[in-house]
């Protein structure tokens, strides 16, 4: 598997087709782990750092034939557009692209499983599910860190448990998200209560590409604070309990929506359709800010001469580094948005039943 | 001086500069905790460990009691307590022992707990020390070497290897 064979495909997140994939797209979980016999990454020298890269790598690669057919791709020697892409397919974190030295990332064919080498941590292992689907997410990640464990010794503490580089990941090293779409809750301006309940329990909420990034798109990715003190499972369910409400929020909202303007929302629906079939240039954020209204649109059908697996393709392809992927050249970000205009043209005029998503 | 909240004796002073200009409160630590904890909740808020810290410290600490907690150095890997407040992030698995006393309250804050329940390693929860201790030989082997020391690095060589060989 090469890089440039992931640009074809769209990846586990986006696949649509989980439970509740109309508002959940996906759930992820992550744990994060250290090799007990090196200092965490801060305090780590070159060689540390080559040192661990090379020991995880060996190791992780050797579960090879329990884990189907995994791959090493050393992030520290790819050019700049190659990691964006990656953090733009959520198989790496923007930090882990653009921190320095040895660093590194395992990946599936299937882009559910990433373990990411030299991160905040040694070992950051994530695991990600279309849809809500925490207790799969979680059994197949727990086995995957258990191959993990039969390799290294990991630093572990018998009254803290996994000891991570920052004293906020301690304890079991979980974090739980669960990606949702919520645009319903953003139109009627119910968004900011919900996340003030929500941190209440101490949950969090953030954007589509975690920690600082803004809610593009009206993705929002709920998950635990916690991570000590309290068992994996019960902090997997600490998420997936409050989801269902957050589902039935947003379908009320929708429902709301139709019955007191639906006029007014067919017509938001339709412009933002319209301005991405037409537009001669267009940044990422009116793009992600257009199809987020589309999606809403073919939930609610609005629209009905697009497929929801189609539009949720595009929430990736026009993303600056699959844009240059796709095209092959390094362009600037007026020609980014010149390209993507002509992409978003191509791809939404076409005819029904040309299938593929390329040009 | 007792609580300005309550009967209570007020055993934390705290000192804010908002505009340049000075608030002495004085709390017992019920209401000390109430009062430090009150901004949190704005949307997306996590609980960071500056934020976390600045409740600790200023709730816990005098000046000179910090000033020499700062200088405190880890003997595996060497951080500082100074330098942990300042990046966030601790320097190897031994400060979590060698800072236990500091990074108690700091942990509880965070999580509101401090003993871990969950999953452990397959290999068991031994074994870490040990490993540990390879961070402290390596360090010293790199100071013996620049002090050119070989007979010392050697020593350190070796033991180094013995142990790497237990876990292959």
């Amino acid at each position: 598997m090469e890089l440039n064979d992931l640009t074809n495909s769209i990846g586990e997140w986006l696949r649509g087709n989980g439970p509740q994939a109309d508002i959940v797209m996906s759930t992820r979980i992550r744990l994060a782990r250290n090799l007990a016999e090196f200092p965490f990454i801060t305090r780590a020298s070159d060689q540390d750092r080559t040192e661990i890269e090379r020991i995880l790598r060996d190791r992780v690669l050797k579960m090879q034939q329990s884990s189907g057919e995994l791959q090493y791709l050393n992030v520290s020697s790819m050019d700049q557009i190659d990691r964006q892409f990656l953090v733009e397919r959520q198989l790496i974190s923007r930090e882990h692209a653009e921190a320095k030295g040895a660093r590194g990332v395992v990946i599936d064919p299937r882009e559910q499983i990433s373990l990411m080498i030299n991160e905040e941590d040694h070992l950051r292992i994530q695991c990600m599910h279309s849809g809500l689907d925490v207790h799969a997410a979680w059994e197949q990640i727990n086995r995957i860190d258990d191959l993990v464990s039969e390799q290294v010794t990991y630093a572990y503490h018998p009254r803290l448990g996994y000891l991570t580089a920052c004293p906020t990941n301690v304890g079991t090293g979980v974090r739980v998200s669960v990606l949702m779409h919520l645009p319903a809750l953003v139109l009627t301006r119910q968004i900011d209560k919900v996340f003030r309940s929500l941190q209440k329990i101490s949950l969090a909420v953030r954007g589509l590409y975690g920690e600082g990034s803004q809610a593009m798109g009206d993705f929002y990715q709920i998950s635990n604070q916690q991570t000590l003190g309290r068992s994996e499972i019960e902090l997997v369910e600490q998420v997936a309990d409050v989801v269902p409400a957050l589902i039935h929020y947003e379908h009320e909202a929708r429902q709301y929506l139709l019955k007191e303007s639906q006029q007014s929302l067919h017509d938001q629906v339709s412009r933002a359709y319209g301005i991405l079939r037409t537009a001669q240039t267009i940044s990422s954020e009116e793009t992600m800010h257009l199809l987020s209204k589309v999606r809403l649109g073919i939930n609610l059908q609005l629209i009905e001469d697009l497929s929801m697996p189609k539009l949720n393709e595009l929430f990736i392809r026009t993303q600056p580094a699959h844009l240059q992927k796709i095209r092959g050249v390094e362009l600037s970000s007026a020609d980014r948005n010149i390209e993507r205009a002509r992409f978003l043209r191509r791809y939404l005029n076409r005819e029904e039943d040309s299938n593929g998503g390329k040009n | 001086m007792k609580c300005q909240k309550c009967e209570r004796p007020a055993t934390f002073h705290i000192t804010e500069l908002e505009g340049g200009k000075h608030t002495e409160l004085h709390l017992c630590e019920e209401h000390a905790r109430q009062y430090l904890t009150q901004g949190e909740g704005e949307p997306g808020a996590a609980p960071t460990i500056a934020g976390a810290l600045a409740q600790q410290l200023a709730v816990g600490q005098t000046a000179e009691e910090l000033e020499r907690l700062d200088q405190r150095a880890c003997p595996v890997c060497g951080i500082t307590f100074f330098e942990f407040r300042n990046q966030g992030r601790l320097g190897c698995p031994h400060d979590y022992i060698f800072f236990e006393k500091e990074l108690e309250p700091l942990i509880a804050n965070i999580h509101g707990e401090t003993t871990h329940k969950g999953k452990q390693p397959k290999q068991g929860s031994g074994g870490t020390q040990q490993r540990t201790e390879v961070i402290r030989m390596r360090r010293e082997m790199k100071e013996a070497i620049e002090k050119e020391d070989y007979e010392r690095a050697k020593e350190l060589r070796d033991e180094i290897k013995r142990i790497d060989e237990v876990k292959e």
